[in-house]
């Protein structure tokens, strides 16, 4: 039994040019203490995905299907009912800490009011908890840093401020929204560390939210990979990125600079856009008119799931277009 | 900060300087003679001689060249000495004195008012943004903003007072006396901030740091009112000081409207009169409190914005 099962999900945006499909029928299982890599370009969804689950959209989204954690399903949970889910059930670790820490509350106090909220614990408790986190996290001189407003702390600080912030409440589940982007390789590094120690002391599951296939080879068990809208393959992260199906999967492998920088032509679709075929057709180097015209389905080809009509059995499409697999290196 | 404070403060003495200045230019270029409207006022119209409009101009030094008008009134002002009011014949400073509490009264009470209305308002506006209430925010915000003073004040007079006789047209001394200005005042002022705080509000609530306090699992009112109130209030802050400012000059009117004895009607009849020496100290006073508050503003953003220091510590 997974702990969050995401079956059908469709995220809609009410706009004035029309409607937005951000996630257009995604199921995803994440099963306990797992991680989970999501990952694509910018723009193809994975952020709303991420956000739909804790329903943190603004209110032009409209999200139907399900979202089942803890046999319940957080799409049918009233805002209240979800306020309890937030922080305590499911943690999130968001993009940027520079800009994901209010500028005019003290460290301390952004830290414990989760706890004090959700545990009811007094004040003095939850700061010894939430010290007793950051310390963990190899931050020094806490108590003086609790004190500190934001931008008294350098970018590695607050990455560990943030950290130590989703997972206060003890998390089942971890959802890390792109937490290595705009870093430079040794906070990467860092990032990578942090997150490794985060799943490792909670032994709580994570969804990696990322554009960066090094940091899901370095975190990931399984991987699923977001195109426009639609998950196109997944599967255990050793088969997708070193034997990758999917013509756009093989892409992104192949534009990874030690790969030799391989660009995949042209852009990926408006989200505005209906295609009655499959979503990568403009782009795919392996393209026929059945892939205009005919709905594409999830095939199964050794226990990776990917979205491509002519994958084969034997593994891979029929040609390769964009040379050898990935080999995960140490990050 | 206190060097900072001391900077700022002489800044103040170059403002007043230039402020002394043009008023006492303007006056001058006005038209009408100076001697015969003090005359006028000091003995009425109907028994006015040449004789007498000469020894004024004469005694009260309104002869000599403006500059050295000018100099003369800058070193006695530099003693404390404003004067003597050229029609009554008082010192200029006690007059002052008695006049000011009015219209510090009338100006804060204005400013409890807009920000009873506007701080809400704004709130409730932005956080149901494109609902009913927030229309009726905007449509009442747009009318505060476009009404003028004297027209809503003499609206406010013809229904609290002629209409349903209510409140007073006007008086000084008592609670009920100060409603009518201070809701004048006040509406107009709110105006500006509603609309202010709820753009301050749309945008903070945008923010990623909005997010991390919703995916910690915090009530919405805490998050509107803690998290994102707390910097949204940042240039409301600014805003409130130049409405301070500008309280002052909107009481000219409303003083005069209301009858109201503050430094705004005192102004406005002094004018009318001539009265140097009275204008010169409100305009100076104008100048000096409307540099002070915003002084006051500024030292103010250190308490609420954390980023602001306007000296390194050590």
């Amino acid at each position: 039994m997974a702990l969050l099962s995401i079956r059908n999900l469709t995220t809609v945006f009410n706009c004035q040019e029309g409607m937005v499909k951000a996630c257009n029928n995604v199921s995803l299982d994440i099963n306990q203490g797992q991680t989970l890599g999501l990952i694509g370009e910018t723009g193809c969804g994975k952020s709303v995905l991420g956000l739909s689950i804790l329903k943190l959209l603004p209110v032009n989204a409209v999200s139907s299907g399900q979202i089942i954690y803890n046999n319940q399903d957080l799409l049918a949970l009233s805002v209240k009912e979800m306020c309890q889910v937030r922080g305590s059930e499911i943690g999130f670790l968001p993009q940027s800490p520079a800009t994901a820490l209010n500028p005019v509350l003290r460290i301390g106090e952004q830290l414990t009011e989760g706890l004090q909220l959700h545990q009811g614990m007094v004040k003095e408790k939850a700061r010894v908890i939430a010290m007793d986190m950051l310390k963990s996290l190899g931050l020094k001189d806490c108590d003086k840093r609790a004190a500190d407003y934001p931008h008294q702390l350098s970018g590695g600080m607050k990455q560990r401020v943030v950290a130590a912030m989703s997972i206060t409440g003890q998390p089942s589940l971890l959802i890390a929204d792109e937490p290595t982007k705009g870093l430079d390789a040794v906070n990467r590094a860092q990032v990578i560390d942090l997150l490794r120690q985060l799943t490792i002391k909670t032994k709580a599951s994570l969804l990696l939210i990322t554009h960066d296939l090094k940091v899901a080879v370095a975190l990931c068990d399984e991987i699923a990979v977001m195109y426009s809208g639609e998950i196109v393959e997944k599967g255990s992260a050793d088969q997708v990125l070193n034997n990758p199906l999917h013509p756009y999967t093989q892409g992104l492998v192949a534009s990874l600079p030690e790969r030799g920088l391989f660009p995949i032509p042209g852009y990926s679709p408006s989200l505005l856009d209906d295609i009655p075929g499959c979503r990568f057709y403009s782009r795919c180097p392996i393209r026929n008119e059945n892939c205009k015209h005919q709905p594409v389905i999830n095939r199964e080809v050794n226990g990776v799931h990917v979205r491509c009509l002519y994958v084969d059995q034997s593994g891979g499409t029929q040609q390769r277009i964009y040379g050898r697999g990935f080999q995960s290196e140490a990050v | 900060m206190l060097t900072y404070i001391s900077r700022r403060l002489m800044m103040l003495a170059i403002v007043v300087l230039g402020v002394t200045i043009m008023t006492f230019v303007l006056m001058n270029v006005a038209p009408g003679d100076p001697a015969e409207m003090v005359a006028m006022a000091r003995y009425g119209l109907e028994n006015l001689t040449v004789e007498q409009v000469e020894n004024i101009r004469i005694s009260e030094g309104l002869d000599a060249p403006v500059w050295i008008q000018y100099m003369h009134w800058l070193a006695h002002a530099l003693k404390g000495d404003l004067g003597r009011s050229l029609v009554t014949g008082d010192p200029v400073m006690q007059e002052i004195m008695v006049r000011a509490p009015a219209t510090l009264i009338l100006a804060l009470a204005s400013l409890v008012v807009s920000l009873l209305i506007a701080i809400p308002a704004g709130i409730i506006s932005a956080a149901r943004q494109n609902t009913m209430l927030d229309y009726l925010a905007r449509t009442g915000a747009l009318l505060g903003a476009s009404m003028p003073n004297f027209w809503l004040a003499l609206l406010l007079i013809l229904l609290f007072s002629v209409t349903l006789g209510w409140l007073p047209v006007f008086g000084y001394g008592e609670f009920r006396h100060i409603i009518l200005p201070a809701v004048t005042l006040g509406t107009g002022l709110a105006a500006i901030t509603t609309r202010l705080t709820r753009s301050s509000m749309l945008e903070v609530l945008e923010q990623n740091y909005i997010i991390t306090a919703r995916a910690k699992g915090l009530q919405e009112g805490n998050i509107i009112f803690h998290h994102a109130f707390k910097n949204a209030f940042i240039p409301v802050i600014t805003i409130i000081g130049l409405q301070l400012g500008h309280l002052l000059e909107g009481t000219v009117i409303v003083e005069s409207i209301f009858a109201w004895p503050g430094l705004g009607k005192l102004l406005v009849d002094s004018i009318y009169a001539r009265d140097y020496a009275v204008i010169q100290a409100c305009v100076l006073l104008f100048a000096v409190l409307f540099v002070v508050i915003n002084l006051l503003v500024d030292i103010l953003y250190v308490y609420i914005d954390p980023r602001i220091r306007y000296e390194k510590k050590g």
